[in-house]
């Protein structure tokens, strides 16, 4: 581990059990499929056999009638649905869409797209009903591809969709039908002098597949709309007050008469943030005055839940001879999939955000298509806009005959250096990075044998601040109760109390975490952005200085002396001045504890805050792979991240959050894909033929933690989930070619494209 | 799901007869791991599940060195790879049922499972093939023998008439000079569908292959036997370029399709691929015997 001017702490760096970790290997965990409840009916969606079409009519009649069905759902059922393709103001507009995503409106968008729902006495009787449901439809031909999908001519998705512009100067046709939701662009300096001043400049295009999650619990949700009109929801969600406020938006009711629980998750990397079953249970259980548990089947979830973004991207870099970057352009297209929104205004921000470059235009579109709704994926946007960079700037450091990590610490951002949007960064720890790959054993070893390759690439992500709540309660044997607002998807019942037991000097073991629903804690943005250990940690501190206080304050009138005399020790005792007779008076934290009721009660902290200092993080990452130019399977034999990860609270946890990103990413980089016919069909929607890596498909995959303190938080936490998604694509791309001399410019570089390259 | 029948057949007649009485909708049931879940995922009709694991004759597995290997059609997959005679005489079967699936799945899967699903894809069907595998097949009008190589007619689609089962699978008895392996190629390293492969057995007279049979999955309706290659082979020493000639005859009768497993071209081409690389290992078996 590279540290600098580490603190010494006790128990941050430690590597405790997570609490919830005996539960989930002994099965006791209670998942959203876990639930029963008194009454319990079963949910199940129709869903669109075709990408595109008008819906002329619905009949529920026969399925209505069946024994044992007791409602019925459409997107009539939604309040304010008016069955219209108008053209509608904006905010109305996304409400409008969040609905029609989950239930069908005028029309369906993508294969799999919900367009009714039954509730029936189980799960078999809901599937039959399914079956009765007569829907008629006018099918349309189908646009699933980006490029495509911005060519004159192209069917047409909605109506009355029109370009919104979010730059200056951009000029597009806002009054004709399109599937361009939004343009939008980063301007800084003047590109056009900077290629003047360029030696080499290098403009390639690249395009890369869907990509889905691949979280292994499918999504669910159970709701129990009770007769005095309170709703309750139970779900496996991301974010327990997003699904509330989401499910509210749609079901016009006050936030206040929806409780949501959250369930334990198994997986999400930001695919659990939407709702997709949680309004449909709820409109279910109205009617039929019973709660309604729903669940997806996996088809149903590759079908009509979010993968990340198809992109199409341009990048053209200008450097001189030195391989100083003169100017950058670039355009990124993602696909936003049926409704707008894709990841692509966050993908233009990551781009060039390694480095430091005076004059660059970056352009985002943002483009619907006739497949699934994007949901956030890992560092939504950045991997593809980074791999065109970074493949870029493979293909210049090889024409300068440089050093591809030497290229990158030419240029390379730090402190003070102005980001795409013009803003200055704090300190960071890019460079760090890049010095810690090039010394790294594995960049330093030899590298042998035939179709052989090594490449290297970097990636940034922003991380997230937002946000969070918790309470405290400290209990009179000095446990303490510490409730959070989080969802926890990645070990934040460790990670959090860890840094709550460090502020107090407590052990970690005496916090008891736990994840409450929405009526019992104060509003908590989304477990995404790789902001939960940033800002629960944030607010876990920020009790541990209130519950000090009120502790010293509690000694103080026991002693019966000024507060401000007392101090708080980083062993969690509580010391005041000497008693008249010279003695030393203190009491352990435990002990004081003892005394909190004879003196004004138990001590109940809550918090809410909202940091916006969340520090930035880049990853570099090594790889060496080999390639079988017989069959074009790729094998990794050695895989290195190095990441910025400021402070690592829990080193397992952070290492296990890289490892599961560049799995990921390899994945995205190897073989996965949504795979479309002719006619839009998602011909793959299984984990057999979407394949994401199995365990035996990777080595090891070593870290290196780098540690550069985020200046914006007490522990110096930077968010550490996201960032290793984003360098593996042109890692290995840049190796394909050190392998075998073969360029790649789409992603999955899968055996079947490998080979036609090579034949 | 609807409600579905159950029945336990006693011996090969019971069968015969509990499959007569449920007509279209009625299924033998071996290890299950097709056959449940179209069940379940409704994309196949069956209201009786037929199980015949409790009969003998479908869970043999005996070997004599005049009628050579009988595996019954529902002996599971991790008997058959873990017997000792298995793996030193038809290794090829070995390469094949330890890749079908799972572990867990090979614990029920089966050889006459595998072959009565009739995937163009069916990982074990080459190495069967290649092998010289006959099916004896019983029904109401008798009992008959099927040769695994004309078994298949399409996807999903075999010769058993209405009523018709698998009991058992038969390889001749093999000698020294034999050899066989069989080797797909799936874009992962398990839990994965062929996107193509190829079963190769050979016989060597001295240095000169006296025999060859050669079959391939996944590249075209059914599994294929590929007669152009292992006549390449028969007559001739096992040279790079007889082998090379083997393995171009045998993706000249690929006819591929492009879906989401994999293209015409990829298939065509690893045909050969795997054509050759199980000719080496069918050769390197008989040289390390």
């Amino acid at each position: 581990m590279v540290a600098t001017d580490k603190p010494k702490y006790k128990i941050i760096g430690t590597r405790p059990a997570r609490p919830d970790g005996v539960d989930k290997v002994t099965g006791r965990a209670q998942y959203g499929a876990d639930l029963k409840l008194e009454g319990l009916i079963y949910g199940a969606v129709l869903r669109s056999p075709h990408a595109h079409a008008i819906i002329k009519s619905i009949d529920t009649t026969k399925a209505e009638a069946l024994p044992g069905v007791h409602a019925v759902a459409t997107n009539a059922d939604f309040p304010g649905s008016s069955n219209t393709t108008e053209i509608l103001e904006p905010g109305k507009a996304n409400e409008r869409w969040a609905a029609d995503n989950i239930l069908a409106g005028p029309k369906a968008l993508y294969h799999g797209h919900g367009v009714a729902a039954v509730a029936a006495d189980d799960m078999h009787i809901a599937q039959d009903a399914l079956a009765l449901i007569e829907v008629e439809y006018e099918i349309l031909p189908p646009v699933v591809d980006v490029q495509d999908a911005m060519q004159d001519g192209s069917p047409i998705l909605h109506s009355g969709l029109r370009t919104g512009v979010r730059a200056a100067g951009v000029d597009t046709k806002s009054d004709i039908e399109t599937n361009l939701a939004s343009h939008m662009r980063l301007e800084r300096g003047d590109v056009e002098e900077g290629f003047k001043e360029a030696d080499i400049t290098v403009e390639r295009e690249f395009t890369s597949s869907q990509f889905h999650q691949g979280y292994i619990e499918p999504q669910n949700a159970a709701a129990w709309w009770s007769m005095d009109g309170r709703l309750s929801v139970w779900t496996s969600t991301q974010g327990a007050f997003s699904a509330r406020d989401a499910t509210a938006d749609i079901l016009k009711i006050p936030v206040s008469d929806i409780k949501v629980t959250p369930m334990e998750i198994g997986g999400g990397f930001g695919g659990k943030i939407p709702i997709y079953l949680e309004p449909i249970a709820a409109v279910l259980s109205k009617k039929s005055n019973r709660p309604v548990k729903m669940w997806m089947e996996r088809e149903a979830v590759f079908q009509a839940t979010g993968p990340t973004a198809s992109s199409y991207s341009k990048v053209k870099i200008g450097v001189t001879r030195e391989g100083k970057i003169t100017a950058a352009y670039c355009t990124f297209a993602m696909g936003a999939g049926a409704f707008p929104g894709s990841p692509v205004g966050a993908g233009v921000q990551c781009a060039l955000a390694p480095y430091a470059i005076e004059n660059q235009v970056v352009d985002g579109l943002d483009v619907v298509l006739n497949t699934p709704k994007t949901a956030a994926y890992r560092a939504p946007g950045a991997p593809a806009t980074e791999y065109a960079v970074e493949s870029v700037l493979d293909e210049i450091a090889e024409q300068l005959d440089m050093d591809p990590i030497d290229l990158r610490l030419a240029n390379v951002a730090e402190e003070g250096d102005r980001n795409s949007s013009g803003t200055p960064w704090p300190k960071i720890g890019a460079k760090e990075v890049l010095e810690a790959m090039k010394s790294h054993p594995h960049y330093l070893s030899e590298i042998q044998g035939e179709d052989v390759g090594r490449g290297i690439a970097v990636g940034f992500w922003f991380n997230g601040g937002m946000e969070s709540s918790s309470s405290a309660r400290v209990n009179k044997d000095g446990s303490i109760a510490l409730i959070m607002g989080s969802t926890d998807i990645g070990g934040t019942r460790a990670s959090i109390p860890m840094q709550m037991a460090e502020t107090l000097g407590v052990t970690y073991e005496q916090i008891a975490p736990q994840v409450t629903d929405t009526d019992s804690v104060g509003y908590t943005a989304v477990t995404g952005g790789s902001r939960t250990t940033f800002a629960g940690g944030w607010v876990a501190y920020e009790l541990g200085q209130m519950i000090k206080s009120e502790m010293k304050e509690r000694a103080a009138k026991i002693w019966d002396v000024d507060s401000g005399s007392i101090s708080y020790t980083d062993d969690g005792e509580i010391v005041g001045p000497n008693d008249k007779d010279g003695n030393e008076q203190k009491f352990s934290f435990n002990e004081l504890a003892g005394k909190l009721q004879s003196t004004g009660g138990l001590i109940a902290v809550s918090a809410s805050s909202s940091h916006t200092t969340q520090g930035a993080a880049y990853g570099g990452h090594i790889v060496d792979l080999k390639v079988d130019r017989d069959t074009g399977k790729v094998e990794i034999l050695r895989y290195t991240a190095v990441q910025d990860v400021g402070t690592a609270i829990h080193p397992s946890y952070v290492e296990g959050q890289i490892q599961g990103g560049v799995a990921q990413g390899i994945g995205m980089a190897l073989n996965e894909e949504y795979y479309y016919d002719d006619d839009g069909h998602l011909m793959n929607g299984s984990f057999l033929d979407y394949r994401i890596p199995v365990a035996n498909d990777l080595p090891m995959l070593d870290v290196e933690l780098v540690e550069v303190p985020n200046p914006g938080h007490p522990y110096g936490v930077r968010g550490v989930g996201e960032v290793p998604i984003v360098p593996p694509q042109p890692t290995i791309r840049n190796a394909m070619y050190d392998a075998i001399g073969v360029r790649f410019y789409h992603n999955p570089m899968s055996p079947r494209r490998v080979l036609d390259e090579l034949l | 799901m609807q409600a579905v029948k159950y029945a336990r057949a006693a011996d090969i007649d019971d069968a015969i007869r509990l499959l007569a009485e449920g007509g279209d909708k009625a299924r033998i049931l071996a290890g299950g791991t097709d056959l449940i879940v179209q069940a379940r995922e409704r994309k196949r009709d069956v209201d009786l599940f037929v199980d015949v694991k409790h009969v003998a004759e479908f869970m043999s597995l005996e070997y004599d060195d005049s009628s050579g290997l009988t595996v019954g059609a529902a002996t599971p997959l991790y008997e058959l790879y873990g017997d000792k005679t298995v793996q030193e005489k038809y290794p090829a079967l070995v390469d094949a049922s330890t890749v079908i699936g799972g572990k867990a799945i090979q614990g029920r899967a089966s050889l006459g499972g595998n072959l009565g699903n009739s995937s163009p894809a069916g990982d074990s069907l080459p190495a069967m093939i290649a092998l010289g595998g006959i099916a004896t097949v019983a029904g109401p009008n008798g009992s008959r023998e099927v040769s695994v190589a004309e078994f298949c007619t399409g996807p999903g689609r075999n010769v058993l008439e209405s009523g018709e089962l698998i009991v058992s699978i038969n390889f001749p008895a093999v000698s020294d000079s034999e050899g066989a392996a069989w080797q797909r190629f799936i874009p992962r390293n398990e839990m994965d569908i062929a996107v193509a492969s190829a079963g190769t057995w050979i016989k060597l007279d001295g240095k000169v292959v006296a025999d060859a049979r050669i079959a391939l999955g996944a590249v075209a309706a059914t599994p294929l036997v590929a007669t152009g290659a292992a006549e390449a082979l028969i007559g001739n020493e096992l040279t790079d370029e007889v082998i090379s000639n083997a393995g171009d005859a045998a993706s000249s009768i690929a006819s591929p399709i492009t879906d989401m497993r994999g293209s015409v071209k990829q298939r065509t081409h690893l045909a050969k691929v795997l054509t050759e690389r199980t000719i080496r290992d069918a050769l390197d078996r008989i040289n390390s015997q």
